[in-house]
């Protein structure tokens, strides 16, 4: 790879991506045995990061592994591309690989992302780049690492389903908004990393390859294009992703996953798009929310 | 009637010592029994070879399986063995802790069991929660409670509950009365008596309290130094024990 970089790119101290070849080379052979086993956790040897954990470490190894030189890097944080997390991790691939980067979800090759899908629907040949905190669904109910394992080799999810009783039992309704458990391909449960249930569905048969990256767990997993994921539900409390009242205050999109944004400290509040792409590509095709519409009345 | 279980010359060694030696039985359907003998005289590592919670060092361990098959317990995959521990049997320990999810509701440790077999009604699970809590007098009202809250007689009904939801056809009981007071403990035993009773529920009793055997078991073994060296029905050992050690142990019980 270093062979690709032109001498005047500064980049003589990093190898490309920043990580050495053999250790993308790990990655690389743990990405593909998670993709053979959809749903399955596969150990990694997670190296540092020059960034924090808990910032994406593990989306930074999966990113760092799979990126080349003709890829576009598009970097999300909570649906967000301007955001501390999202510009520093875009900043950090364009200095170590010198890869384009956008944030448009139709022109990524890559899309990194850090508790949301975007909502534009994702298509063949896309990647998207999980960070993920804790993989293990089982790990609040049952604590015990070996024990999780041997739940996962044997198939014995009662457990994950103790948790959603408890979930009625205490509010009446399944009240997990995030990380809400999945089942791949009908055998493997996996957490979906902290994305809101919200973006459950999108991972269903998604055209897209999605990549797990934990880099203080160090674990990867991976559910390859078209493969089944379902949520765990009871019969009589089936699954059911959030709904939203109003549509987004800039561009007026309904069935988006919206953020709250807190205007002054007499109770305003607007609800806009978490995805901030979706959003200004509504707006620039001439959609508006009522609030969009308000501010250009006063200008 | 064919025998339920079938132990043949179980030994257990833990480097050089003994842990049980050379112990043979069957046991029958419906039938209960009572292993009794002093702290340290093998009762529990018996008890454990036999549910597979740790390996003889030889002999076997029999169980006649719903389809009419005997199998050897230690030759069955662990998915088939933990597949049997949480349908076929209950292991009621004597620490409720160890056998209970503290950290979730008295009708979830109930439901866990049938989520695991593949029960996915809430209603239908909850219904059945409720049903097994008031078998085992909890009030229905606490379904929702966890166990933290409650006292240690209804920590260990709630056990039993948890247990014997799935119907199991054989449940180990280790001091299941350890450690509470005596009023409690005649009214768990009363209990876990007329349960065994309506259901048809083999049991293997692990006590050193006599009044416990006497009580529950149909028949009764006299364990010393790893080693059973009496057994027979349960009033005929007590009322007639023919081993000094058994004589000894008799006498011991305090007379109020």
């Amino acid at each position: 790879m270093r062979d690709n970089v032109p001498e005047t790119t500064g980049l003589a101290t990093y190898n490309f991506a920043y990580l050495d070849e053999q250790t993308k080379r790990m990655i690389r052979r743990a990405i593909l045995k998670a993709i053979a086993i959809p749903g399955y956790q596969v150990p990694f040897a997670s190296r540092e990061m020059p960034m924090p954990y808990g910032w994406g470490t593990g989306g930074v190894q999966v990113t760092a592994a799979i990126l080349g030189p003709d890829d576009v890097l598009k970097v999300i944080d909570q649906g967000a591309d301007d955001t501390t997390n999202a510009v520093s991790i875009r900043a950090f691939f364009q200095k170590v690989a010198h890869v384009a980067v956008t944030t448009k979800t139709r022109e990524a090759t890559i899309i990194q992302t850090r508790h949301r899908i975007p909502e534009g629907k994702l298509t063949e040949g896309q990647t998207l780049v999980y960070q993920v905190p804790i993989p293990e669904p089982l790990r609040f109910l049952e604590p015990r690492e070996t024990e999780t394992r041997k739940m996962h080799a044997l198939e014995e999810y009662g457990l994950m389903h103790v948790k959603l009783y408890e979930d009625i039992a205490r509010n009446g309704h399944i009240a997990t908004t995030y990380a809400y458990p999945v089942k791949v391909e009908g055998r493997y449960v996996m957490d979906p990393s902290p994305t809101p249930k919200f973006d459950n569905p999108k991972m269903h048969r998604s055209e897209a390859l999605q990549l797990f990256g934990a880099g203080r767990e160090k674990r990867i997993y991976a559910v390859p294009p078209f493969t089944d994921v379902v949520s765990l539900d009871f019969e009589d409390h089936p699954f059911e992703v959030q709904k939203f009242d109003k549509p987004c205050a800039l561009c007026g999109a309904e069935n988006v996953y919206l953020d709250e944004v807190v205007l002054d400290d007499k109770g305003g509040r607007m609800f806009v798009c978490s995805d901030t792409d979706h959003c200004e590509d509504r707006r620039e095709h001439g959609h508006a929310g009522h609030m969009l519409a308000n501010k250009e009345a006063a200008e | 009637m064919t025998p339920l279980l079938k132990v043949n010359d179980i030994s257990k060694f833990y480097g050089s010592r003994v842990g049980c030696r050379n112990v043979s039985f069957e046991l029958w359907p419906g039938e209960v029994l009572a292993i009794v003998g002093e702290s340290g005289s093998g009762k529990t590592t018996l008890l454990s070879c036999i549910s597979t919670r740790l390996m003889p060092t030889s002999g076997t361990v029999e169980y006649h399986m719903r389809d009419g098959q005997y199998r050897d317990l230690a030759r069955m995959g662990e998915a088939e063995r933990r597949f049997l521990m949480r349908t076929d049997w209950g292991f009621v320990h004597q620490n409720p802790a160890d056998g209970l999810r503290m950290t979730v509701s008295a009708g979830a440790n109930v439901g866990e069991r049938l989520m695991a077999i593949g029960d996915r009604h809430y209603g239908k699970i909850r219904e059945t929660a409720i049903d097994w809590l008031q078998r085992v007098e909890i009030d229905e009202s606490r379904i929702d409670d966890q166990p933290r809250a409650f006292s240690g007689g209804m920590r260990q009904r709630l056990q039993i509950a948890r247990n014997l939801v799935t119907s199991p056809r054989l449940v180990f009981m280790d001091e299941p009365t350890g450690g509470l007071d005596v009023s409690v403990q005649a009214r768990l035993l009363d209990l876990v008596r007329s349960l065994v009773h309506d259901l048809g529920l083999s049991a293997i009793i692990v006590t050193h309290d006599l009044a416990v055997a006497r009580l529950l078991s149909h028949r009764m073994m006299v364990m010393k130094d790893g080693v059973v060296i009496e057994q027979g029905l349960t009033d005929r050992v007590l009322d007639d024990p023919r081993e000094p050690y058994t004589q000894l142990l008799v006498s011991s019980i305090l007379q109020v």
